[in-house]
């Protein structure tokens, strides 16, 4: 099967107090890719999570999980979907082995004590597997969260938010476990406020506000079209205007002359290269200067733009 | 059908129940044995055996307090197990997974009215301690108290779906399956009372329920078994209409 893995048309939902939380999305999975979902708080991450695991009933349009339509087809699908809800959410009074064999049993497979081992040692779980969950640390026990969505080996895997309220080294720790969850085939979708994380994990991104899905492209081509390289060199002695040699590169004088700002480039590095071809032609024209200072738009810019309603820029 | 998804939720819901197994089972023998020993033997020695079919009071009121251990414990199971997930927001996995209706129920109020058992078979032990009681027809109390338990098991449900809180949750058992169940004839026969009381009680359905489970025991009763079968029944197949509705339009469990 070479289509989407996960295929919304038209998805729009409405709560009950009038809340347009998603407005007519499309959007393809493909099968193995992991897909970051961005945007601000109240967006409608949530809810388009929820919408294709069966915890909201869409207002229109249809969704169809590998191949199938999830409203019809709801028991085949849903075994081969695995959800790590926003907040913690369990049996307190539980024991970690047990809650993550009743997850798996739910979803209408048999006890494997070989899965429930690999699946508690790979979220390093195994020594506390007969602790109450409520004995674990917060972080510990997102991880429960973690195991019981993985307890029955799902294909596509929904992450809502699974590095909120986690401390740096966990969170490394997590996209290790993700990257390594994709390594073996697991489609994910996992939504963040951390664009960090997106930017070091996804392949994809997806950017949403106000139930409305702005942009859908790969990362990489995100950032080439609208990452952008800023320069700033304070020069040695005030310049009336730019040197003809100089005039094929985005760059402009300010502060009376005293500093030459560079704003250009893609994503791709072009930025750096030419900045560097500046500060060439800078020497070789004995034109000197004191500091050099430079920064790549990260695509938290870019979001953050798009979101407030502005272009990335002229690309 | 999923029902392996079934199985694993019963099972939770028992293993849930052993882990305070002591409390569950403590408190409805305890108050069992009390109304045994203040009713059954002070006051009950002092009665009129021919008001009772000839049996002592103690044994009269046997299954009346059965009756009232498994409408509570049913009730209270099954409306707790369905709104602590509804509460912590763990209920998100159960409306994730491949579970429909059908496991739902076997998984929840399966759990919530073999629980009940339980008790009910422990009270049983338990009043033979304190009096001299024997059953008329085994297998027909034992299906019923089976269908009983089901009955209010389906109750429970429906109310912890619509509980928002756990005063709701409460407040119905309190104050209205007890009341009815002390006055529909726990503690006496109907033939006791004046009338209009008489004709008052008989508007009570849980009255029927216990002159049912009364005759099972004593095999006579107040309303022919026939009467109370068909209300016991009634009231399943109303409450298995509910939830299947419920289920339909997802009310109280989807957005
Ligand atoms: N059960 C609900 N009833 C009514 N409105 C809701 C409900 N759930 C969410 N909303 C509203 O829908 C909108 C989208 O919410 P959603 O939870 O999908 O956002 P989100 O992108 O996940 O936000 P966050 O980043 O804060 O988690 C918000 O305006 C929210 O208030
Ligand atoms: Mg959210």
């Amino acid at each position: 099967m070479d289509g989407p893995i996960l295929e919304l048309r038209g998805l729009s939902k409405t709560y009950k107090g009038g809340v347009r939380a998603l407005d007519s999305v499309d959007l393809d999975i493909r099968r193995g890719e992991i897909f970051a979902l961005l945007g601000p708080n109240g967006a409608g991450k949530t809810t388009l999570i929820g919408a294709v695991c069966g915890l909201v009933r869409p207002t229109e349009g249809t969704i169809r999980a590998f191949g199938e339509d999830v409203k019809s087809h709801w028991r085949s699908v849903r075994r081969r979907i695995g959800l790590v809800p926003q907040e913690l959410a369990f049996d307190m009074f539980a024991r970690v082995d047990h809650s993550v064999e009743y997850s798996r049993g739910m979803f209408g497979y048999p006890p494997n004590k070989a899965r429930l081992e690999e699946v508690l040692r790979s979220l390093s779980l195994w020594d506390k597997r007969e602790v109450k969950i409520r004995e674990l640390s917060g972080g510990m026990k997102r991880r429960v969260m973690i195991a019981k969505a993985l307890s029955h080996d799902p294909e596509l895997l929904f992450l809502d938010e699974p590095t909120a309220g986690v401390d740096v080294e966990l969170r490394r720790d997590m996209w290790r476990q993700i990257g390594a969850l994709r390594d073996q085939g697991t489609t994910i979708i996992l939504t963040t406020h951390y664009i960090e994380e997106a930017q070091e994990m996804a392949d994809r991104v997806g950017v949403i506000n106000k139930g409305k899905l702005l942009l859908v492209d790969d990362k990489d081509a995100i950032m080439a079209k609208l990452g952008r390289t800023e320069a700033r060199i304070i020069l040695g002695a005030p310049m009336s205007e730019l040197p003809p040699a100089l005039g094929e590169f985005p760059l402009s004088l300010e502060d009376e002359g005293r500093t030459l700002r560079y704003r250009g480039g893609d994503g791709t590095g072009k930025g750096k290269r030419e900045i560097a071809e500046v500060l060439r032609l800078l020497v070789r024209q004995d034109i000197m200067f004191e500091e050099v200072d430079t920064r790549e738009s990260t695509l938290e810019d870019i979001v953050v733009d798009l979101v407030d309603g502005r272009e990335g820029g002229a690309a | 059908m999923n029902l392996r998804g079934a199985i694993a939720i019963f099972t939770n819901e028992l293993l849930r129940f052993f882990r305070t197994a002591f409390g569950s089972i403590l408190s409805p023998v305890l108050t069992t044995s009390l109304y045994l020993v203040v009713f059954g033997a002070a006051i009950g020695s002092r009665m009129d055996p021919s008001q009772f079919g000839g049996s002592t009071y103690g044994a009269f009121i046997v299954p009346g307090l059965i009756m009232l251990t498994l409408l509570s414990e049913s009730t209270s199971n099954a409306s707790f197990g369905i709104y602590m997930p509804r509460f912590t927001g763990a209920i998100y996995e159960l409306l994730s997974a491949p579970v429909g209706v059908f496991e739902t129920l076997v998984g929840f109020v399966g759990a919530a009215a073999m629980k009940s058992l339980i008790i009910a078979g422990i009270i049983m032990l338990t009043a033979m301690l304190f009096v001299d009681y024997s059953v008329a027809h085994p297998f027909y109390a034992a299906g019923y108290i089976v269908l009983v338990a089901s009955a209010f098991a389906l109750f429970g449900f429906i109310l912890g779906l619509w509980a928002d809180g756990f005063e709701k949750l409460q407040i119905v058992p309190l104050l209205i399956l007890t009341p009815l169940t002390f006055l529909g004839g726990t503690f006496y026969s109907i033939k006791m009372l004046a009338e209009p009381w008489r004709t008052v009680a008989q508007f009570n359905p849980i009255f029927y329920l216990i002159s049912g489970l009364r005759w099972t025991f004593m095999g006579g009763s107040d309303v022919p078994i026939g009467l109370s079968l068909a209300c016991t029944v009634g009231f399943v197949v109303l409450c298995v209409g509910v939830i299947g509705f419920i289920f339909r339009t997802g009310w109280r469990l989807r957005e």
